[in-house]
C-alpha cells in the first residue's frame, strides 16, 4: 500500500462513544442510523473501559460522550470515572433529560469536565413539538444547574427551517441561561435529517437572515459569550473538511462496539466495518481496511485528484458524496468543480418552491415505529 | 478587552492545560477543543494559578529561565490567552 500519497497515519485525537442509541426524544433531524433499532446489543461496562484505556493509550485526549442519550447509561458515572483517570477531557452531550441535580454532582465528582445541553428551538411549543415530548422547562432548569455547579455552560441548537425564525430568540435565550458557548449548528443532511431533508433545509433567504443576526450577537457578546456557527454546507461552494480528513482525528464508537471514521459511515457500501469486540483500538485505527479506505489522495477521482484544495477540504464528505451521487469516490457535489453540483441545486430549488407553495409534507420522527430494521425494510428511504 | 495587570490570573473555568505524552506537548483543553502550545507559552499558562498577576508573572519567569526583557512577549501572548477566553481575571 506504500504509494507516494500515502500519509503517515496520525494517531486518534477524538474518541466519540456513542454509548446507546436509546433516547426520549424523537427529533426528526437525528444523526443516529435510520436503522437505529439494530445497534440494541450494548457493549458492557468493561467493553467500553477498555476502548477508553486503549484508545487514551494511542493519544485520543477529548471524549465525547453521546448517543442517543447517554444519562440512560446507568454505568454512566463509572465510565466518566474511568475516562478522568486516564486523562481525558470528558463532553457529556445530553438532551438534559433524566437529568438531575444529585447527577450532575455525581458526574463533576466522577470528574466530568462540560456538559453541552441541547435545546431544539426557543419556545415551549417549537421546542416540544420538535422533540415529539415535553422537554423545555426540564432542559432549562438543567441549564441552570448545570452553571451552578461550576461547569462550563454550553448549549446547542441545531438549526433547520422549523426554528431558524427564531434566530434571536434562541441567541436571548442563551443570555437568559448565562451560556459561556453557544453552538448553532445547521443541520447537515445525515440519517434521519437527510429523510427530511425537504421539510428541514432552510431557503438561502431564511439562512442569510438568519447568519446576520448570528454574527451581530457575536459581536455583542465577545468575551462573554462564544458563539459557534457550523454552516449549512448546501449553501457553500466549497465542501467541508469532513471529519478533518478520514481517519486523522476522529475515531467514533457506535453502542454494539463498531468503529467508524465518521458516525454516518455505516451506509457506505462494501465497508466492512471494525469492531471493537473483536480488534484491539490499535489495529482498529491502523490496519483496518475501512480507517484506510479514505486515507490520503489515491483514491480521489477528478476533479479531486488534480484540486490544489485537495489539501485542505480532502474532496469533502465521503458519505454525501455517496447519497446524493451514488459513487463514494465522487467529489462532494456541495462543491462547485462538482460534475454533480446540479444535485445541490435542484435540492435548494426545491426547497426554495416548497416553501413559496407552502407544500411540506409532515415531519418523520425518529421512533422505533418508523425507523429501517430487518423487519421494516419499506423504510430504508 | 485589554486585561488588568495587577489583578491575578487563572485558567477560565472548563479549561485545563496538561502534558500530552503522544503529541509531546503541552495542550490546553476546554469543551469540544483543544490547542497545542509552545514550549514558552506552556510555561506562561503554568503560572496563571490564580496566585499571580501578570507582573508578577513575569518576574517568575525572569526568574526561572534567566532571562530579561520578556515583559512584551508575554504581554502579546496573556493579551492571546484572553482573547480566546483561555484564562481569566476575578
Amino acid at each position: 500500500m506504500a504509494g507516494l500519497n500515502k500519509p503517515d497515519i496520525t494517531p486518534p485525537r477524538w474518541l466519540l462513544a456513542e454509548l446507546t442509541y436509546a433516547c426520549p426524544l424523537q427529533c426528526p433531524y437525528c444523526s443516529n442510523p435510520i436503522n437505529y433499532p439494530d445497534y440494541n446489543n450494548e457493549l458492557s461496562t468493561d467493553d467500553w473501559k477498555r476502548v477508553l484505556s486503549e484508545a487514551r493509550k494511542m493519544g485520543a485526549v477529548q471524549l465525547g460522550l453521546s448517543g442517543g442519550e447517554p444519562l440512560v447509561r446507568q454505568d454512566l458515572v463509572e465510565i466518566v470515572s474511568h475516562g478522568r483517570e486516564l486523562g481525558y477531557y470528558s463532553n457529556l452531550i445530553t438532551s438534559g433529560l433524566t437529568l438531575n441535580e444529585k447527577r450532575i454532582l455525581e458526574l463533576k465528582n466522577a470528574g466530568l469536565d462540560h456538559i453541552q445541553i441541547s435545546f431544539q428551538a426557543s419556545s415551549a411549543e417549537v421546542n416540544d413539538f420538535l422533540a415529539g415530548t415535553q422537554a423545555f422547562q426540564q432542559k432549562k432548569d438543567m441549564a441552570r444547574l448545570v452553571k451552578k455547579h461550576g461547569y462550563p455552560m454550553v448549549l446547542c441548537v441545531v438549526i433547520h427551517r422549523q426554528n431558524i425564525h427564531q434566530m434571536r430568540e434562541i441567541l436571548e435565550l442563551a443570555i437568559e441561561l448565562d451560556a459561556d458557548y453557544l453552538e448553532l449548528a445547521n443541520t447537515q443532511y445525515y440519517g434521519w435529517a437527510h429523510r427530511n431533508r425537504d421539510q428541514l433545509l432552510p431557503t438561502k433567504e431564511q439562512f442569510t437572515e438568519a447568519e446576520n443576526i448570528a454574527q451581530q450577537y457575536k459581536q455583542k457578546l465577545e468575551g462573554k459569550m462564544k458563539i459557534y456557527y457550523v454552516v449549512p454546507d448546501y449553501y457553500e461552494d466549497r465542501p467541508k473538511a469532513c471529519m478533518n480528513g478520514w481517519g486523522t482525528t476522529f475515531l467514533t464508537i457506535a453502542p454494539d462496539g463498531t468503529a467508524l471514521p465518521c458516525h454516518a459511515a455505516a451506509q457506505l457500501p462494501d465497508m466492512q466495518l471494525p469492531n471493537v469486540r473483536e480488534f484491539s483500538i490499535n489495529e482498529i485505527w491502523n490496519q483496518s481496511a475501512a480507517f484506510n479506505w479514505f486515507r490520503g489522495d489515491e483514491w480521489m477521482k477528478q476533479p479531486c485528484r488534480s484540486c490544489p484544495e485537495k489539501t485542505r477540504d480532502y474532496g469533502g464528505c465521503r458519505c454525501q458524496a455517496y447519497m446524493l451521487t451514488g459513487d463514494m469516490y465522487a467529489a462532494d457535489p456541495v462543491c462547485s468543480k462538482s460534475p454533480d453540483h446540479a444535485t445541490i441545486t435542484s435540492i435548494t430549488e426545491t426547497t426554495q418552491e416548497n416553501d413559496l407553495n407552502n407544500e411540506d409534507q409532515p415531519l418523520i420522527f425518529r421512533n422505533p415505529k418508523n425507523a429501517a430494521h430487518r423487519h421494516n425494510p419499506d423504510n430504508s428511504k | 478587552m485589554a486585561f488588568n495587570t495587577t489583578l491575578s490570573i487563572n485558567l477560565a473555568p472548563g479549561h485545563r492545560l496538561q502534558w500530552e505524552e503522544a503529541q509531546n506537548a503541552y495542550v490546553i483543553l476546554y469543551p469540544e477543543g483543544m490547542v497545542e502550545l509552545n514550549q514558552t507559552s506552556a510555561e506562561i499558562l503554568k503560572l496563571c494559578t490564580g496566585e499571580l498577576c501578570f507582573d508578577e508573572i513575569v518576574a517568575r519567569l525572569e526568574q526561572l529561565f534567566n532571562v530579561q526583557n520578556i515583559t512584551d512577549d508575554v504581554h502579546e501572548f496573556i493579551q492571546v490567552a484572553f482573547d480566546n477566553g483561555w484564562i481569566k481575571q476575578t
